[in-house]
């Protein structure tokens, strides 16, 4: 490796130069996996993987997966945890179905009420983060089931079902539910895009991006250096929280109705994607691209088995051993991050 | 001899009924390296984080400039010159060095309607600023600080924390963990803040290392100031016993030699 830099010569600008400038990048790790996972579904799942309702179909899972993985991988990175999103997807579907469905109340109501929600929870879990000093695994654990609990609680005691239905009116479904390109592609990935585009300011360009990095490396010393860690830890929280209110939101206007359960799978969905994209289980070190990649290459073994000859069964397995692997390589990688000299030898 | 920068007046300190630092008075001098030296727990660490924004005191006040002032928060202490190097921090491994040096302080250009951070501003003054120090390897602000070895970090805390215009320096332990070739290069770092008018507070375990620098020194022996004088004042052996508590280091030597010369060679096992 240091060979190879030293090589380069000082700019580092030819090609090996920039390829070990690109394996000590978080994300390295990720776009291996996706391009290596787009590779296998094209041989095995052949011209079918390919077509647009394919493509479509891995768009639209890593959509929704997408808004909710990037602040939870923020959060990683800062040193935190939040599994809250279980049930603050489905929180912010029945929030706005029963205000906008059940109660016909109009959608501009019902859309900031399930947001507002999504901020209420966030700044719970951030302020028990902050004051009790709790890890935040076991107050988001407490706020999972809290939050199943009383949307449960409240969807049987005013509509008398599980299930809610909803008609948004046209404009509210143009913006955050419906398909465009021959009916396909969910608006939310367009979101999603978006989304990516402004975290990756934020963590990579803005100042704020720096306090997050250091509250992870060392909590104690970015507090030294004058970072308000606490409130950066409740900000990051509310993003979190509301950003899976945001995804049930839009998933309740699209499908035209909203159930209690089915938000669970984004818990491990959302921190395989966000680990698969390069960041740092105990924090400190990631980056947006990479959670963006490990995201799609989620979506692709999740989508693309249904186009191979495999049962989908295997899809866990293959999900599995990714994961294992790019924790493995990711690793590997950072060891190279920290050990790289720039032209050790002339000196 | 010059008024104090920095001074404190009778502070005690408690965390709930954990009584740690009990009337500690002491006064830091533009240009001179007060050593705090004392036994572990003695409430070293306590002491600096009083000064340096991190814990508010108990009772008593702290002076700056013959004033008196309070640091409600490590950026109000910092903002008024005065940083800090604690023990066991104020680097980030898996930053690059020009971050790292920047953490709450990141400079910033105008890129369209957005700020961004200025990633090269900030990688030219990091490696200037270490380099400048006589760390001359560094020479590229995008490597991260885990790469570096211990003396280098520390290089980099140091000059970090000159840079924001520093009045008083304060480093805790920045010797420990250090081999005796990057110990001295810290050493002379801790000179050269001198020689640039600093006042230093410098916290040590090694007598040689207090008495290569400092010009004054202060005994904390469970919390409360046990001794305070001036550089030549006392002897290598009479530091060594104060800075282990007052108990005599010769006698305790002398023991352990005795012990051994009549077990074959054995030292004495460890007390419980
Ligand atoms: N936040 C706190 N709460 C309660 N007790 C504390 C706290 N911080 C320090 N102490 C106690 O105060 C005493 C002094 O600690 P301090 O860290 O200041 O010692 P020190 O002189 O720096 O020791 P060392 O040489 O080992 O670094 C110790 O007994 C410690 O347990
Ligand atoms: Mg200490």
């Amino acid at each position: 490796m240091t060979e190879t830099a030293r090589m380069s010569g000082p700019a580092g600008t030819s090609g090996s130069g920039r390829l070990g400038a690109l394996l000590r990048r978080p994300e390295a790790g990720a776009l291996l996996g996706t391009v290596g996972m787009l590779v296998f579904f094209t041989i095995f799942g052949g011209l079918g993987f390919l077509t647009v309702a394919s493509t479509a179909s891995w768009m639209n899972v890593a959509a929704g997966l997408g808004i909710i993985a990037i602040p939870i991988g923020l959060l990683m990175i800062a040193g935190e945890l939040d599994i809250s999103v279980g049930s603050m997807v489905p929180a912010g579907s029945m929030t706005v179905a029963i205000i906008s469905g059940h109660y016909g109340l109009p959608i501009w109501l019902g859309i900031p009420a399930a947001l507002l929600l999504g901020v209420v929870v966030g700044l719970v879990n951030g302020i028990l983060v902050v004051r009790t000093a709790v890890p935040s695994f076991i107050v988001t654990l407490g706020t999972l089931f809290s939050v199943a609990g009383l949307v449960l609680g409240f969807s049987v005691l005013i509509t008398g079902t599980t299930s809610v239905a909803i008609t948004a009116p046209d404009l509210a479904k143009a913006i955050f539910g419906s398909f465009y390109i021959q009916g396909q592609f969910q608006v939310l990935i367009l979101w999603w895009l978006l989304a990516t585009c402004a975290y990756i300011y934020f963590l990579h360009y803005s100042r704020y991006g720096n306090w997050v990095f250091a509250m992870g490396g060392d909590k104690v010393s970015a507090r030294n250096a004058g970072i308000p860690t606490e409130r950066l830890t409740i900000v990051l929280f509310v993003l979190s929280a509301t950003s899976a209110a945001f995804v049930g939101m839009c998933q309740a206007i699209l499908f035209n109705s909203a159930q209690v359960s089915g938000g669970q799978s984004y818990i491990f969905n959302s921190i395989i994607a966000v680990v698969v994209g390069g960041v740092l289980l105990t924090g400190g070190f990631g980056s947006v691209i990479g959670i963006f990649l490990g995201t799609v290459t989620f979506a692709v073994v999740n989508q693309g088995i249904y186009y191979t000859s495999f049962d989908r069964n295997w899809s866990s397995l293959i999900i599995g051993v990714m994961l294992l692997l790019a924790v493995l390589m990711n690793n590997t990688f950072r060891k190279m991050a920290l050990n790289y000299t720039p032209r050790k030898g002339n000196r | 001899m010059s008024a104090p920068i920095l001074a404190l007046r009778g502070v005690s300190k408690s965390f709930g009924p954990i009584d740690v630092l009990h009337d500690i008075t002491l006064e830091v001098r533009a240009g001179e390296v007060l050593c705090l030296l004392g036994d572990n727990g003695a409430g070293k660490s306590t002491l600096i984080k009083i000064l340096s924004g991190v814990h508010q005191p108990t009772s008593g006040t702290i002076e700056m400039d013959g004033r008196t002032v309070t640091f409600d928060t490590p950026r109000a202490a910092a903002d008024r010159g005065i940083a800090t190097v604690h023990q066991f921090g104020g680097t980030f491994p898996l930053m690059s060095i020009g971050r790292s040096f920047f953490v709450g302080a990141e400079p910033t250009k105008r890129w369209g309607p957005l700020r961004i951070y200025d990633r090269r501003t900030a990688n030219e003054i990091a490696v200037k600023a270490v380099r400048d120090f006589g760390i001359t390897r560094i020479d590229d602000g995008d490597r991260l600080v885990g790469g570096l070895s211990g003396g280098e970090r520390q290089a980099l805390a140091i000059a970090r924390a000159l840079h924001f215009g520093a009045r008083v320096l304060i480093l805790d332990e920045p010797t420990a963990a250090l081999g005796v070739k990057q110990a001295t290069h810290v050493l002379r770092i801790v000179n050269e803040a001198k020689r640039r008018g600093l006042a230093v507070i410098f916290i040590t375990h090694q007598v040689m290392h207090a008495m290569s620098v400092g010009d004054h020194f202060t005994v904390l022996i469970r919390g409360a100031v046990a001794a305070d004088f001036r550089k030549g004042e006392k002897t290598r052996e009479e530091i060594t016993d104060l800075m282990a508590g007052g108990a005599s280091m010769a006698s305790l030597e002398a023991e352990i030699e005795g012990y051994m010369a009549s077990h074959e060679g054995h030292p004495p096992p460890p007390h419980a």
